[in-house]
């Protein structure tokens, strides 16, 4: 077929849009039946695509649709009420108005079929209304009826249906209120998310029924639609122009012209902003992705004799279009699962004492620069033992090995190709996509999925996710002179090894080199080996390792040099390169060469570091772990003088540097290094609790320093060694010292202080103090 | 095309350029432009035939070596190769060739088929020849040589 009409066009998208919001409409009504408000806006929906249909001859549809709003005008109007039977067959219209759609949008024309029976059944239930209405007061499913809700409801419906008798009839040559597009769904769920979490926000739709009626009001006028193609072409645009940023600004770093080097700056605000604006238009909640979550639920507890709620917390979360479409498969499996092979059937819950219905929360929240996905359910959990059994019997993994395994590695199993672990295959899981699709479409998007098993309690998946994918932030390395960056996602911490520290902490195990990191030993890969590249380095220079983490997994990168970090475009590489899996993409440097991103799981893969065993050493302090309690924090470990252990939040240091002592110098009473085009003061923490400071002893090469921002400054805080990296709950006893420890806690099972570093810093240089305040 | 359309003289445009000596042509609406050499980012691992990647006003381009795609054997005389871009369903895609040429008009009936005398990898990517006076006019098939090989 040739070029669609626009109206039909026009008609499609707004239609797909409506018919989306029923599927959750419909299931709300279902829990809450009185909500007359909601009947009225189902009904204007299905009215609104008949009258459409009859203006563009779609007479197949309109003769469906009429049927559906036959029962749902009895419906509205209180005749009949609500309850499975009906919702059900009103889900099936919903489905059958949108595979009509789907062939329309196809085949320019509806179809053959007829929906003969399910016309039938919309219309025999009708038939039962008179008699029966009656008598089925209230759907028998609906859990506990909305309290805070509803005396809202009660005047909404009053005012609603003082409406809809003007409402419908406007319709037709309105088909949609604006005020009903996507924008407004997260507001037609607030109930359900309401009765889970005491939202503090009031619903707009709820405090303003009037409004939020009355068609086209507001919203309409303020926003517009824009095709997705133009977001992506803008998008690029603005990549290009940031890139054009960076080139201008490495220019302006070597001009001595103020007025070119102002204007420079300026653009730079002006791109940063422009930037994050864009990537805002692009940005969409969550909940886009969600609403069609409680329909999936639906079907399947139905169809297994299940009971499930299901609970959302944070919906509004945004995340951009395109990574929401590339985890809407996963999460739906995801959900799937929980249902299916998690909550527990009514009985068995009661045998077990916990509530027949089984709840599914699915929780967004930022962290870090990410967004965290929850998925938990309070269903069976994992039976480790039967994964572990079943992965033996399966051959994916030896007796021996299976003994050997931790909780954790034996969660990880569930992700493994070929493992399934319902006790009974069904119709909904076990349709080929596994578990192991779900991790690697998830892993493709640069994200990660943890998962925390509480067994017959109930389990929690955790997925990590970055907010955007077309500008990220990378770590710049060279090897054999070329560059090449390496997502910051995937990095842990640098190293830089030299001369007596690199003899002792390399190993080799079989020939091959691992180092030693507090610890732990980790592979170590050489970049040029990988990429077959000269390797222009001696065996006696310093050696820069980049840790890096690959499905759970730590390895050491061996690189030239450490450059920078920058933030990148990522650019697709063409069809000749595609197979090639240590390359994710190119991008465009500051001085307008092209360099390569780096595909961390796919070098982890040639490396062959991934190995299939377990990891030779895994502490317990480990922040790959999933906890379900969300106060967790990730705390730099690192030793002060000779006896004191302390930490200090991540986010508080701007980076860990080794500096080596000769090339510190003298300002005033202070030592200070040439650090990045600034003066760095080096700081000695360990003389504000009366200790030593490493800085003074003198045979020493190096210092490691914890770099902090304070004010509008940087610091270098000298430490005598930098521990370790942990995630953990914070639990502080003792009680705050002069303001500069914070309180005490346990990290790996030894005493720890946590530090202030900012009053530290003040405390151990007045200027600082006066940066603050100023 | 139906040859009776081709009864007027149907002239087609061709930008030209030279390769190990030969004559090869690219009908010009595929040709998006050419540019003297470039700074070129190699790709390790990548497939010999392509040469690195460019930047071509802040987009990535591929640069193929044509010498290599054709089996010719490496220039030897250390002269910076040209780019022909060309435009192909992913964007654009340079062509690294040895010197530029002018662009030709050739009567359309007067392309024909390869000769026997050429074999390999060259004909399955050579459209047609032209007779010129100084010596034949090698038609590339654009879109078989950006098929990808390996």
């Amino acid at each position: 077929m040739g070029e669609m009409d626009d109206v039909v066009k026009e008609f499609l998208v707004e239609s797909y849009e409506n018919l989306d919001r029923l599927d959750s409409e419909l299931l709300e009504l279902e829990s809450h039946p009185q909500t007359r408000e909601m009947l009225s806006s189902i009904f204007r929906t299905i009215h609104s695509i008949k009258g459409a249909c009859g203006f563009l001859g779609f007479s197949r549809l309109e003769s469906l649709t009429h049927a559906g709003e036959n029962l749902l005008s009895l419906l509205r109007d209180g005749k009949l009420g609500v309850d499975g039977q009906i919702t059900t067959a009103l889900l099936e219209l919903v489905d059958a108005v949108r595979q009509m759609l789907t062939t329309i949008e196809t085949n320019g024309a509806e179809g053959d079929e007829e929906f003969e029976a399910l016309k039938a059944q919309l219309k025999s239930l009708q038939g039962g209304a008179s008699g029966a209405a009656g008598a089925k007061p209230a759907a028998p499913t609906a859990p506990t009826a909305p309290t805070a809700n509803a005396p809202a409801n009660a005047s909404a419906s009053e005012t609603t249906s003082a409406q809809t008798s003007a409402a419908p009839a406007a319709a037709p040559s309105e088909p949609v209120p604006q005020a009903a597009t996507p924008a407004a769904q997260p507001v037609a769920r607030e109930a359900t998310s309401a009765s889970a979490a005491p939202s503090a926000a009031p619903s707009p739709e709820r405090a303003k029924p009037a409004a939020a009626a009355a068609p086209g009001a507001g919203v309409a006028e303020n926003s517009i639609r824009v095709d997705v193609g133009q977001l992506d072409k803008l998008m690029n645009l603005v990549g290009e122009l940031v890139l054009a940023r960076n080139q201008v600004l490495q220019l302006a770093s070597h001009s001595s012209d103020n007025a070119f080097v102002a204007t420079t700056q300026r653009l730079n605000l002006i791109t940063t902003e422009l930037q994050e604006s864009v990537m805002k238009t692009r940005m969409q909640p969550i909940m886009t992705v969600w609403s069609k979550l409680p329909r999936v639920v639906r079907d399947v507890s139905t169809a297994l004799g299940k009971r499930i709620r299901v609970e959302m917390q944070g919906e509004e979360t945004e995340l951009d279009k395109t990574i929401l479409e590339a985890i809407k498969d996963p999460l739906t499996h995801i959900v799937r699962n929980s249902c299916d092979h998690g909550i527990e059937t009514p009985g068995v819950r009661t045998e077990r004492g916990k509530p027949a219905e089984g709840t599914l929360t699915l929780r967004a929240f930022h962290e870090g620069g990410q967004v965290i996905l929850e998925i938990e359910d309070d269903g069976g959990g994992i039976d480790i033992e039967r994964v572990k059994r079943k992965a033996v019997s399966n051959g994916l993994i030896t007796q021996e090995h299976a003994a050997r395994m931790s909780e954790r590695e034996a969660c990880g199993l569930i992700f493994a190709a070929g493992l399934s672990t319902a006790q009974q295959v069904t119709n909904i899981s076990g349709r080929g996509v596994g578990m192991d699709v779900v991790k690697s479409n998830i892993e493709k998007i640069g994200g990660q999925i943890d998962i925390a098993n509480r067994y017959l309690h109930g389990l929690t998946l955790r997925i990590k996710i970055p907010l955007t994918l077309a500008i990220i932030p990378a770590l710049v390395v060279t090897a054999g002179g070329e560059r090449f960056a390496i997502p910051q996602v995937s990095l842990l911490e640098l190293v830089r090894l030299e001369g007596e520290a690199r003899a002792r902490a390399i190993d080799s195990i079989e020939g091959a080199p691992v180092y030693r990191l507090r610890g732990r030993l980790l592979p170590l890969v050489r970049l040029e080996n990988e990429l077959g590249l000269p390797t222009k380095s001696k065996d006696d220079d310093a050696l820069n390792v980049v840790i890096l983490q690959a499905e759970g997994r730590r390895f050491g990168l061996v690189v030239e040099r450490i450059c920078d970090t920058e933030e990148i475009v990522v650019k697709p590489l063409a069809k000749w390169l595609k197979s090639i899996p240590v390359f994710a993409g190119a991008t465009i440097m500051g001085d307008g060469r092209v360099a390569l991103i780096l595909d961390v799981l796919g070098l982890a893969q040639r490396a062959h570091v991934l190995g299939d065993g377990p990891e030779r050493h895994s502490d317990s302090g480990d922040g790959a772990g999933v906890r379900a309690n969300s106060t967790s924090r990730r705390l730099l470990l690192f030793q002060v003088g000779e006896d004191l252990r302390m930490a200090a939040p991540l986010e508080d240091a701007a980076r860990l540097e080794e500096f080596r002592l000769q090339d510190l110098e003298v300002s005033g009473d202070q030592r200070v290094v040439q650090y990045r085009d600034e003066i760095l003061p080096l700081l000695p923490l360990a003389r504000a609790f009366g200790r030593a400071s490493s800085l003074d002893e003198p045979d020493r090469q190096s210092v490691q320093a914890v770099v902090a921002r304070v004010g509008g400054r940087r610091y270098a805080l000298v430490v005598e060694r930098i521990l370790d990296i942990v995630e953990q709950d914070l639990r502080l006893e003792g009680e705050p010292r002069q303001g500069l420890i914070q309180g005490t806690s346990v990290i790996q099972s030894k005493v720890t202080d946590l530090v202030n570093l900012a009053a530290v810093t003040c405390h151990l240089d007045p200027s600082a103090a006066r940066e603050v305040l100023a | 095309m139906s040859a009776t359309q081709a009864t007027a003289a149907k002239v087609e445009q061709f930008c030209t350029f030279y390769l190990d000596k030969s004559l090869f042509g690219v009908e010009v609406g595929r040709v998006q432009e050419v540019i003297r050499s470039q700074e070129m980012t190699a790709v390790p691992l990548a497939p010999s035939v392509v040469r690195g990647l460019i930047n071509l006003r802040g987009q990535i381009v591929t640069a193929l070596d044509l010498r290599r795609r054709l089996g010719r054997p490496d220039a030897t005389d250390g002269r910076a190769p040209m780019n022909v871009v060309v435009r192909c369903d992913e964007g654009a895609v340079s062509l690294l060739v040895d010197e530029i040429g002018d662009v030709l008009e050739v009567d359309a009936a007067s392309l024909e088929a390869p000769p026997d005398t050429l074999v390999g990898r060259s004909r399955e990517l050579i459209r047609g020849v032209v007779q010129r006076e100084k010596g034949l006019l090698l038609v590339l098939d654009i879109t078989k040589t950006l098929e990808t090989t390996e």
